[in-house]
């Protein structure tokens, strides 16, 4: 029976401090994950299977701020180090030592850009910690709904070239029972969505065709049940490009956690 | 007049020498117009990197038939220079194949040389052919226009001619030799050639003929005189053919043999993803965020954020571009130039080594180079370049000798966005909701939790 969210008792920092208690991991939600509708979905699924596995984990809520990462990306290095610095005070604060974030970009920039700048945690990609969860047995995925499906995995940039995880998102997809398929562009040779640089705020530049259709070509041509994602910006770049396929109906762009929601009926 | 020639050779040599130390020092110097970063992280890891990537030339296989190739080249070359050596004693000695003493060895040394001086022939052909006749789409693209693109030819029939020299020399000189064994042998000079002519290498004079030379006997002609004329004739093209090619490097993209090495030495080991943190920014931003730390000397000079220019890139970027070997595997797999952007990752680099040449140049003349209007951003590389890059990393990785273009990209935007605030509107609109509402769209803090109250 899949639960409501609301039935969920979501801790922020503040309240669990306040109790004096800490959590087992500061659940980093990202601007994405907070505000753009498809990507709360992502969030809720993080959150329900955080909350399935018994994971003490905690927000920041209202005290979360953009990590800086697209910012820094577009080369505004003082908007960057403001943000990063804000946020280092806040978890260091809350004297935060592990996080899961539901966002690659947020995930690398904690993890390498935030040490040098006084922010040391361990940080992990939400793949990552479920994987974690599964081998400490605390997780137990079984195919559901997925059973025999074709499924590939579009590898985030900055997942797999930036921090080079590879694997933690194929091994989760892997126990889902279904036909696991590479398309012609992965891993390390896997192309961009065209998000990411800043490209996520602004037109593109002059080309002949989006990159995020360049990228949805290479799925197509695979013809898989479920693309599955790692990272709210190639959800909406490759959810755009399928759709402008008119291909919504064959070919579902799902994040990881959420396919592990549905085969788990949470 | 006996000794003409070594003094001759001798003085080639030196000048050769001479004027390629000089080349290579003004291209150290143009390097160190870059910022002076230090880099000595990590020595054991580096070692190991440059191993696996330069000399075991890792990245290279992930192109199979283009892998294979430079193989040939790669070791064809290194291993035919030692043949250089004794080019060099006996030209300066006047001696005649000295290392020849060593008997069966040489001759399996020189046999050895052979064989490697075909595969490099076999290699040197196909990748005209790639080039030329198959036109491979990285190889027929606008950033090799003019210059780049006959370099990549000059460099390649060079390498033709010098290896035609070095097997041709072996020949004439395989004939010669065993007409002086024949004489020896009482055997006359007719039936010499035509026993060589018919039974190639395995009856007359043995020893003398190697292996892919003995082959290219029969062009030749009988006249000891004119076998001798060919055989000097190569062995003085050979030998001045490298010494002229040496010095040819440094105009070249061909400069990547000697500059691989450190450029893989001095290679980011970090995470791709992790991009430097302005000090500069760091100490400002330290400053605004607590105003009681003590303000910087008045009389420091205000630095610079982002690059401009060559000299405000690093070092490390600088030897990138000159390392460069053009194949355009960055831009073979990058989303903007595959969508038909302007932004090329290889013309990054090539654009950069344009501007530090020119930089150099005006070096030479004693001027100023930074005085004047040009600079690498605006006349080399245009914004419209700059902001087509997804930051996707898939041109570092896929570089064989891990040039970084993004961190070029980064610094030259970090100029444009932070000293004269020229990002496109969207991405303003975006810093400015960073900075009003702590994300890039236009929420309210206050609504960050809210989907934790929205059921679906
Ligand atoms: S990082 Fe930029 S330049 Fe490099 S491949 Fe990606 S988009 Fe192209
Ligand atoms: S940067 Fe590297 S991959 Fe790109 S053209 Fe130069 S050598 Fe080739």
């Amino acid at each position: 029976m899949a639960t409501n969210i609301t039935d969920i008792k979501i801790n922020t920092m503040a309240e669990m401090a306040a109790k004096g208690e800490t959590p087992e991991v500061l659940f980093w939600v990202g601007c994405a994950g907070s505000f753009d509708d498809r990507a709360k979905k992502i969030t809720k699924a993080i959150v329900k299977i955080l909350h399935h596995c018994n994971v003490s984990f905690a927000v920041l809520g209202t005290e979360e701020s953009c990590t800086g990462d697209p910012a820094k990306r577009a080369g505004n290095e003082f908007l960057f180090q403001m943000q990063a610095m804000t946020n280092i005070q806040v978890m260091n604060a809350y004297q935060v030592k592990k996080i899961v974030t539901g966002c690659p970009h947020c995930f690398n920039t904690i993890k390498n850009e935030y040490p040098e700048l006084g922010g040391t945690y361990e940080v992990l990609h939400h793949s990552q910690f479920l994987q974690q969860l599964m081998e400490d047995g605390r997780l137990k995925i079984e195919g559901g709904e997925f059973k025999g499906k074709k499924i590939t995995f579009h590898d985030p940039c900055y997942l797999g070239r930036a921090n080079g995880e590879y694997e933690a998102p194929r091994n989760l997809l892997q126990k889902l029972d279904a036909e696991l398929s590479e398309m012609k562009r992965s891993r390390a040779n896997g192309l961009c969505c065209g998000a990411g640089g800043g490209q996520m705020f602004k037109e593109a530049e002059k080309g002949n065709k989006e990159v995020n259709i360049e990228r949805t070509d290479d799925v197509l041509e695979l013809k898989p049940d479920v693309v599955a994602v790692g990272c709210p910006f190639c959800m909406t770049m490759l959810k755009d490009g399928v759709k402008l396929n008119e291909k919504e109906n064959e070919i579902e762009v799902l994040d990881i956690s959420e396919m592990i929601m549905r085969a788990k009926d949470l | 007049m006996e000794y003409i020639d070594n003094i001759l050779f001798t003085i080639i040599l030196a000048a050769g020498i001479f004027l390629f130390a000089k080349n290579i020092k003004k291209v150290i110097r143009n390097i160190n117009v870059g910022r002076n970063i230090k880099v000595t992280d990590n020595i054991g890891e580096r070692w190991k990197t440059m191993t696996m990537v330069a000399l075991g030339q890792s990245k290279m296989m992930v192109r199979p038939v283009a892998g294979i190739m430079h193989i040939f080249i790669y070791v064809g070359f290194v291993i035919i220079n030692i043949e250089v050596v004794e080019i060099l004693i006996d030209g300066i000695f006047g001696t005649h194949r000295i290392l020849s003493f060593m008997g069966g060895f040489y001759y399996f040394l020189i046999s050895a040389f052979e064989v490697l001086a075909v595969l490099v022939l076999l290699a040197c052909v196909v990748f005209l052919a790639r080039r030329n006749i198959i036109k491979l789409k990285r190889f027929v693209n606008k950033d090799l226009e003019g210059w780049p693109k006959s370099d990549a030819n000059y460099i390649l029939f060079i390498e033709i001619l010098l290896m035609s020299a070095f097997l041709f020399m072996n020949a004439a000189d395989g004939v010669l030799m065993s007409f002086s064994f024949n004489e020896a042998m009482n055997v006359s000079k007719e039936f010499s050639i035509a026993a060589t002519k018919i039974f190639g290498d395995n009856h007359v004079g043995a020893a003398y003929y190697f292996p892919v030379s003995a082959w290219l006997t029969g062009f030749l002609p009988n006249s000891p005189e004119a076998l001798h004329l060919i055989e000097r004739f190569c062995w003085w093209f050979h030998i001045v053919g490298i010494l002229a090619f040496m010095n040819y490097l440094p105009y070249s993209k061909h400069i990547h043999i000697l500059l691989a090495f450190p450029n893989v030495f001095y290679s980011n080991l970090k995470s791709k993803g992790q991009f430097s943190n302005l000090e500069s920014v760091t100490n400002e931003v330290n400053l605004m965020m607590d105003p009681s730390l003590p303000p910087p000397p008045a009389d420091a000079a205000p630095p610079r954020f982002g690059a401009k220019d060559v000299n405000d890139l690093s070092w490390v970027q600088l030897m990138n571009a000159y390392s460069c070997t053009e194949c355009g595997r960055c831009s073979s797999v990058c989303p903007a130039n595959q969508t038909g952007k302007l932004l090329s990752p290889r013309k990054i680099m090539m654009s950069t080594r344009d501007r530090l040449e020119e930089v150099g140049k005006e070096l030479d003349l004693g001027k100023n180079p930074f005085e004047g209007e040009k600079s690498l951003l605006q006349d080399y590389i245009t914004p419209e370049e700059l902001w087509a890059c997804t930051t996707c990393n898939a041109c570092t990785e896929a570089c064989p000798i891990n040039i970084d273009p993004l961190s070029i990209i980064i610094d030259l935007r970090r100029y444009l966005v932070m000293e004269q605030s020229a990002a496109p509107a969207s991405l303003n609109g975006m810093f400015t909701n960073i900075e009003n509402n702590q994300a890039p769209w236009q929420f309210s803090p206050a609504d960050r939790l809210n989907w934790a109250k929205e059921n679906d």
